[in-house]
């Protein structure tokens, strides 16, 4: 029995549980030194000059660095994007002449200890002339610098005929909708620890994650160092979610100091710099018009939107934005379809990409309309929702779109087999007829719904190495990353169902630049699918390349051998480990010098031009407080279908957490400013995550109905599908509550925006 | 979010911390640490030396006077408090509020004597205190000295108390007999300082009329404020919508994160639903 679509163990688990896990603040060398960042406390400013002098007389304080000592570093840069002109908008490591949002590096501390450090920056004195702050991404631009707007670039996709679209329409809907700013927030903070190695000339960059070997060439690039002379290495991460392991300012400050000061230095985040320095998102707001027929399918879509980046341009580019304008219309077929997306700066912490970027928000966006839809022509919301469906028989369909560079072609699925699944299993008729009745006894309750395709497996290539050793232990070294999702029991378990091996007996080697030379990290629920596939590949060439070995060892055909549990086996008896195997093409010996390289290894590479479109639908049952606006969410359903889930407790897993961050976004997490810019949302205690006290009780259904056609394992990724709908289910079952007006209009939905839609009070 | 340089003092005796407390500069003593902490990490707090009252022994005690009355150490962590039998008998709306006091981590570490001083206006005891007219012992260079709790709130997060001196012990008389209790607060998420909150004590008399009645709010006030035309309107013929009308002329502190308005509100629908509660759990004297 295939180890694949088994929930086995997690091999991660064992130092975890044990308190033996190596995250960034557990790493440091002998010597190191602290780095402490001094910020900008005011939004927007002229940096007229920085005091570092009581900083520099502190004793036990090496060096403290503003802009101009770092002056010839360039910007943080941004990976691939067709679009032009984002450079003059990158963020400099170390703020000059001019601050754009609180929390911007303005001066570094270097220090013996942490404490230090953060007493000697304290003394730093920042001279700031305080200029506006621009806080609305839908006010009119304004002048970033001398030469450049607070508009960097306007997205524009299309196809078909949109005015004609709109002439034909039977109605017209309007919607202003708007996403608040909130984030992925993980329980470790960011960490980087920086060792240069004179005796060997290399640079190593520890406490990583999500993109080793983009940063590794990056790094070497911005300090003109050749890439294989540094190096990457990640431990345990405490959560990636999109915002770990970007390359930010602090990583390029710790690899400048290490080669400097000729020290380790080692640079721990703290929550209250985490929620002003570490990437933001989701802030987005948009004018929604649709064209629809009298039977309520969708016509046409004209979706304007206002990205708020804050003020830089970081690593992403413009992809949240280039997903929200690409991926919008999600399972529905629209004939015409024209998105404008103004890609704005405003004196905010950088904007980047958050589990399900662009998605939470256009599922928002496209499920408020489907609901609007049904309203405005008194149809039943699931009906219009199954009426735009793209059907089975339409599979692949090619959108006349992309998204992150490639076509959007929407590879298998079908919709509403998925839909009539997770009514059944939520109970949807059922719970209709008692919200009818609680209803009636004056309770405010309802129901909502929000339909999805998420997007995973994005290319181009991927590869591992996958070798036996003598005590038949396979190694696979990937350039895959983990954030705690499961990596590598999943690629274990692709690995051991190849080979023919116990999933328990893979190590797995990930995270490491130094290891393999090629790697995309762990990000846009891609390692399934990629790296996945990569090993599968390698797996069944290492299986051919053993039982070709061992046909000659074992004196057998080679068709005539099977490989089980890790034993090479003869039809009529006889076996020989793998190990063995592996001894026998060890390098000097006979069978090794028939073989280009000795040893029983092999690369598996996978590339694939296209994305895999998993997709699901999220029901909600909720019920509000009339009197303090409170929403309790009462039942809750994620139904997800991956195509093939290769541990179905991860991908579980992966759905629940996902969820919990999708409700904080719904109901809970924002991270609000003043009028001068200011952050209000600086502490846990501010910035609303939801606990283990607010998970409503939730259920998940996960299926295999629409494997993916664009790889050999046909899965499709599983990492967002939990947050995706959240903000849609929840704003559907709480409108729902209110009568089906349209009310709910804003995420997160707050409790004193309840009572002003219950109209229990002058809000 | 490293504190600030102190000097660390750990006495083992009262008499020890307080005459610490008397000669340092800027000290500040340390109980279960659960705000104080925080506070040194955000360097909010900075002082320049920390007394650590936790290996004092003897302040933990719960003890139950001949009158009835609870008198709980200063030191006695909430956990222990919550899951104690003679407060559960002698003052289950203590108990009611402890579930809602940050979360049973924070709990296990955090004192009643603590949460007294550090007298956040939206905290759980400062609220019960309040309600069940404790009266606080403060034990100082010069001995020993007994303070009602309404005269110890004195202002926001300011206890009536000089440096040198420490909480030691709370007098909580204990609840009459048929009396109905209630603790209610809204908070966003579990375990969060409340927006509003409220405890509710109905004592009745030999027929089961409301012969007193305490209304105490958290949240809407400086300190935990007492509603005497609330308890008025609710003795003898209780008027529930006159005591909740009580509410309106309240004045919150407006922060940037809540309005004054729904604190208000707030304390209004839960006063509302406290007394219903409470009406249910009344007996008879």
């Amino acid at each position: 029995m295939s180890v694949i679509g088994r929930s086995v163990p997690r091999l991660e688990d064992p130092p975890l549980l044990r308190g033996e896990g190596a995250f960034a603040a557990d790493i440091s060398f002998p010597r190191q030194l602290h780095m402490r960042v001094v910020r900008a406390e005011m939004a927007h400013a002229r940096l007229l000059a920085v005091d570092v002098s009581a900083a520099l007389a502190l004793p036990g304080v090496v060096a403290v660095w503003t802009g101009e000592d770092v002056a010839t570093i360039p910007p943080i840069p941004f990976r691939a994007t067709k679009l032009k002109g984002l450079e003059p908008y990158c963020q400099p490591i170390l703020a000059r002449g001019r601050v754009r949002y609180v929390g911007e590096p303005v001066a570094v501390v270097f220090a013996e200890n942490a404490a230090l450090a953060e007493d000697a920056a304290d003394l730093v004195v920042a001279d700031l002339e305080e200029l506006p702050a621009l806080l609305d991404a839908a006010a009119p631009p304004r002048d970033f610098d001398a030469t450049h707007a607070t508009e960097p670039a306007i997205l524009r996709k299309s196809y078909g005929d949109v005015e004609a679209g709109f002439a034909a329409a039977h109605a017209v809907l309007d919607l202003d909708l708007s996403i608040g700013r909130h984030s992925g927030v993980p329980l470790e903070t960011r960490g980087a620890i920086a060792r240069y190695d004179a005796a060997s000339d290399t640079l190593e960059l520890h406490g990583t994650a999500k993109k080793q070997h983009w940063n590794r060439d990056e790094i070497a690039r911005l300090l003109g160092r050749s890439p294989t002379s540094v190096h990457l290495f990640e431990g345990h991460v405490g959560g990636g979610f999109g915002v770990r392991g970007e390359l930010y300012p602090e990583d390029l400050l710790v690899c400048l100091a290490a080669l400097r000061l000729r020290r380790p230095v080692k640079w721990i985040e703290d929550r209250r710099e985490h929620l002003v320095a570490t990437n933001h998102s989701r802030q987005q707001r948009h004018r929604l018009r649709a064209a629809v027929d009298a039977e309520g399918r969708l016509i046409a879509i004209d979706n304007v939107f206002f990205h708020d980046q804050g003020a830089y341009v970081r690593t992403h580019g413009a992809r949240v934005a280039d997903m929200s304008a690409g991926l919008l219309l999600g399972p529905y077929a629209v004939p015409a379809y024209r998105a404008t997306g103004h890609f704005r700066l405003t004196n905010k912490t950088p904007a980047a990409t958050y589990r399900a970027p662009g998605r939470y928000e256009g599922t928002f966006v496209r499920e408020r309309l489907m609901d609007a839809i049904a309203a405005r022509l008194g149809l039943d919301r699931v009906e219009v929702r199954r009426r735009n469906f793209v059907p089975v028989s339409a599979m692949p369909f090619t959108r006349p779109l992309d998204a992150l560079g490639t076509d959007v072609v929407l590879d298998s699925g079908d919709y509403a087999l998925l839909l009539d699944k997770a009514l059944a299993r939520f109970g949807w008729e059922a719970r209709q007829a008692d919200i009818a009745r609680r209803r009636a006894a004056g309770e405010s309750v309802g129901l909502g719904l929000g339909f999805f395709v998420e997007k995973s497996g994005l290319g181009p290539s991927d590869g591992v190495r996958m070798s036996v050793d003598p005590t038949g232990v396979v190694e696979l070294v990937t350039g895959a990353a983990s954030v705690g999702q499961g990596v590598e029991t999943a690629l274990a378990q692709i690995a051991a169902d190849a080979l023919g091996v116990d999933y328990r007996c893979v190590r797995v080697v990930r995270g490491q630049t130094n290891r393999i030379e090629f790697g995309s990290g762990a990000h846009a629920s891609r390692v399934t699918v990629m790296s996945g596939s990569a090993t599968h590949l390698a797996g069944l060439a290492l299986r051919d390349l053993a039982l070709g070995t061992a046909a000659t060892l074992l004196q057998a055909p080679k068709e005539s051998l099977t490989i089980v549990d890790g034993m090479v086996c003869r039809a009529d008896g006889p076996a020989l480990p793998i190990g063995e195997v592996a001894r026998a093409l060890a390098a000097g010996t006979k069978l090794s010098r028939e073989r280009a390289v000795p040893g029983l290894t092999t690369e598996g590479w996978f590339h694939s031009d296209h994305m895999t479109y998993p997709y699901g639908v999220h029901l909600a049952q909720v019920a509000l407080d009339r009197m303090t606006g409170a929403v309790a969410v009462e039942h809750y359903l994620v139904a997800y279908d991956v195509g093939r889930a290769v541990n179905p407790k991860l991908v579980e897993g992966q759905i629940i957490g996902g969820f919990a961050q999708g409700l904080g976004g719904a109901l809970f997490e924002e991270f609000r400013y003043d009028e001068r810019g200011q952050p209000l949302s600086t502490t846990l205690a501010d910035y609303l995550m939801p606990t283990i006290a607010e998970m409503p009780p939730l259920d998940v259904l996960v299926t295999e109905d629409a494997p993916s056609p664009l790889n050999p394992l046909g899965v499709k990724g599983a990492g967002e599908g939990g947050t995706n709908a959240v903000g849609a289910a929840i704003a559907s079952a709480i409108d729902d509550a209110l009568g089906n007006k349209g009310l709910v209009t804003r995420l997160p939905v707050t409790p004193r925006e309840v009572l002003r839609l219950l109209g229990e009070i002058e809000a | 979010m490293k504190p600030p340089p102190f000097a660390y003092h750990d006495p083992s005796t009262l008499e020890e911390a307080i005459s610490l407390l008397s000669t340092l500069p800027n000290a500040r003593p340390l109980a279960g640490g659960q705000s104080m902490m925080p506070m040194l990490n955000m360097r909010f707090a900075q002082p320049d030396h920390l007394v650590d009252l936790n290996r004092i022994a003897g302040l933990d005690g719960v003890t139950v006077e001949p009158d009835g009355a609870l008198t709980i150490g200063a030191m006695a962590r909430q956990r222990v408090l919550e899951q104690h039998p003679e407060v559960a008998r002698r003052c289950p709306l203590m108990v009611e509020a402890l579930a809602q006091v940050g979360h049973r981590q924070t709990r296990n570490r955090g004192t009643i004597g603590g949460s007294l001083c550090h007298l956040d206006p939206a905290a759980e005891l400062p609220l019960v205190a309040a309600a069940m007219e404790a009266v606080v012992r403060v034990a100082g260079p010069n001995g020993q000295r007994d303070i009602a709790f309404a005269d110890f709130a004195q202002g926001y997060m300011t206890p009536e108390m000089e440096p040198e001196e420490l909480l030691v012990a709370v007098r909580i008389p204990a609840q009459p007999a048929g009396a109905g209790h209630c603790f209610l607060e809204y908070a966003r998420r579990h375990g969060d300082f409340a927006i509003a909150s409220v405890a509710v004590m109905l004592v009745p008399d030999a027929v089961g009329r409301i012969a007193e009645a305490r209304v105490a709010l958290g949240g809407v006030g400086a300190v935990p404020l007492r509603l005497p035309e609330a308890e008025a309107a609710l003795r003898g013929a209780p008027d529930v919508s006159r005591a909740v009308a009580a509410t309106k002329t309240l004045e919150p502190m407006e922060d940037a994160l809540v309005p004054a308005w729904y604190r208000r509100h707030l304390a209004g629908v839960l006063l509302g639903r406290a007394l219903v509660i409470a009406q249910s759990r009344m007996g008879r004297a």
